[in-house]
């Protein structure tokens, strides 16, 4: 049994990808033994009628029955009356939590706007899912460059707010060290594993940051679904902990939200 | 205390497969091999080996780190690896640290010879001892091929000997490549150096590390060179890159790799089992390829294939 935090549905604007529709998408998770994903929208890193991609995730994910799939609608703080937006995201679509992409819609995390979104989406009660990367800075298409986002000034972000609870994914390529231990260290961040590289680097994870912590994510469908399930293989992990990463802690952050 | 690293010591062993006689694989250069004369012979039974793994990401001692490396490698089925360049990243060694690590990857092979496989590190700038490296590392030691990294772009000419050689010692040529949107290394090569390279000596077998990373871009640059293999390791887990080089160089020309321990086995092993391509194109990727590019040198060696 899996739950997957880090799925997306809809086109990938550079290239067509193997699970880019939903019954393969569908297929996909089926055969490793997802049972539960957590999906965002592509559209929503691009569009601006946000209304109307988050509507359609919703109802996309409402009709699949093959795997429960959960939808985070995306928010865009730059965007007029954003507020709007996240009020339907929780009232409306009734969503556990929104997916934000900084990079792609232009704000630094130290600017007020970004608090201002937190403070809305945590009186929500809704869960931040924040994608630090979609792809490998070193080979974007020149017509799109996206630096990665700066988690710099997280960790206090996440302090002053004691009600936020915060995904990050995409991050473990490059959050490491010292700035890894501090976001872990708030209590309320959590990180999934589909960027995490290194021979056996959950087995390491684990060591730098509480396993309560760690979630499986894919990034499915830009990357292969079997990058996530063969880490969870590769890697030094307990029964315990493999049981953790795989779908306890994702289970216990949405009851928390419920 | 070294582990049992033969083949019925794995607990994921696959069906061991018979590549002809040592004479007839002999007779096979590397450069012929990697036309796909005899693929279909050589598809291979599934057993999965790994063309770029470095002895990094673990510590230790070069074997404790093989064991390590080997037990990562054990859980997901990975039968051989390809080591080169030892404990330490050097881009522009000495003659002197060149020898070093290849020592190292010497003592490594000779850790679990049924297991590992070396390639030998060489500079370019320093172009006559690199020929005897290769004497000493490959003519005369167990090492089965030649790598090289960021230290001059190989579209130059001082590379030509190192090929040269490399045709008559018919072992395979792995170089690294990039394709930064930004620009890479002074002396890093791109996929399109690689062409060069290869324009210029089509009697070498060679084989693109990372596709140049930017892999859409690679797999086109190395399109009209048959005698070079696109290898996968190094980048994201990205869907749709083995398929795409599959479809346009052939299951042939695609070579599975991982680049551990900077990157996972898991990760890159998955572009390939997550592909969506035929079982008869994914064991050629996650084997049979580099076998049959290494079946002339292990066969002159007398090593199982």
């Amino acid at each position: 049994m899996i739950v997957d935090v880090n799925a997306n549905v809809s086109r990938w604007p550079f290239r067509r990808i193997p699970c880019d529709e939903l019954p393969p998408l569908i297929e996909k998770l089926c055969a490793h033994r997802v049972t539960q994903a957590w999906v965002g929208s592509l559209d929503g890193l691009f569009h601006r009628d946000l209304g109307r991609v988050n509507l359609r995730l919703t109802e996309t994910c409402r009709q699949e029955r093959g795997v429960e799939l959960i939808p985070f609608g995306s928010v865009n703080p730059m965007l007029p009356d954003w507020q709007e937006d996240l009020r339907r995201c929780a009232d409306d679509f009734r969503m556990p939590g929104i997916r934000l992409h900084p990079n792609y819609h232009g704000y630094r995390l130290d600017e007020a706007v970004f608090a201002d979104l937190v403070d809305l989406a945590a009186a929500k009660n809704l869960l931040v899912q924040l994608v630090v990367r979609m792809d490998d800075v070193r080979v974007q298409p020149g017509l799109m460059r996206i630096p990665n986002v700066d988690v710099a000034p997280l960790a206090e972000i996440v302090r002053s707010h004691p009600s936020l609870r915060m995904v990050l994914l995409n991050a473990l390529g490059t959050l490491r060290g010292q700035a890894l231990h501090e976001l872990a260290a708030t209590g309320r961040v959590w990180f999934d594993i589909s960027t995490r590289e290194g021979v056996g680097g959950l087995g390491t994870l684990v060591r730098e940051v509480p396993p309560s912590r760690v979630l499986f994510g894919s990034h499915l469908p830009l990357f292969v679904l079997e990058s996530a399930v063969l880490k969870m293989r590769e890697s030094d992990l307990d029964d315990r902990h493999r049981r953790a990463i795989a779908f306890e802690n994702a289970q216990g952050l949405l009851g928390d939200g419920a | 205390m070294s582990r049992d690293h033969s083949p019925a010591a794995r607990p994921l062993t696959r069906r061991g497969m018979m590549l002809g006689t040592a004479q007839a694989t002999a007779a096979v250069t590397a450069a012929g091999a990697l036309a796909g004369v005899s693929a279909q012979a050589e598809e291979g039974d599934g057993e999965i080996w790994d063309a770029h793994v470095h002895l990094s990401g673990v510590t230790g001692t070069v074997e404790e780190r093989v064991d390590r490396l080997l037990e990562f490698a054990d859980r997901l089925g990975i039968a051989r690896l390809v080591v080169f360049m030892g404990t330490s990243f050097v881009r522009h060694p000495s003659p002197e640290e060149v020898r070093q690590q290849n020592d190292e990857v010497l003592r490594a092979i000779g850790h679990a010879p049924d297991r590992v496989l070396g390639m030998a590190y060489l500079n370019p700038e320093h172009a006559q001892e690199s020929l005897a490296e290769m004497d000493r590392c490959i003519r005369d030691g167990s090492m089965v091929g030649v790598k090289l990294w960021v230290a001059m772009r190989c579209s130059r000419p001082e590379l030509d000997p190192i090929v040269r050689r490399s045709v008559e010692l018919q072992v395979p040529v792995l170089q690294h490549t990039f394709d930064h949107v930004d620009g890479g290394l002074p002396g890093e090569s791109t996929s399109a150096d690689m062409a060069a390279l290869a324009v210029r000596h089509p009697d070498a077998a060679l084989i693109c590390a990372h596709t140049g990373g930017d892999w859409e871009r690679g797999v086109r640059t190395i399109r009209a060179c048959p005698n070079v293999c696109a290898e996968v390791c190094g980048s994201d887990p990205t869907a749709g890159f083995v398929e795409m080089a599959v479809r346009e160089l052939g299951s042939e020309r695609v070579i599975y790799a991982s680049d551990a321990g900077g990157r996972s086995f898991a990760s890159q092993l998955a572009k390939v089992t997550g592909a969506d391509v035929s079982a008869t194109a994914r064991r050629l990727v996650l084997g049979g390829n580099l076998r049959r590019l290494l079946a002339p040198a292990l066969a002159m060696k007398g090593a199982k294939p």
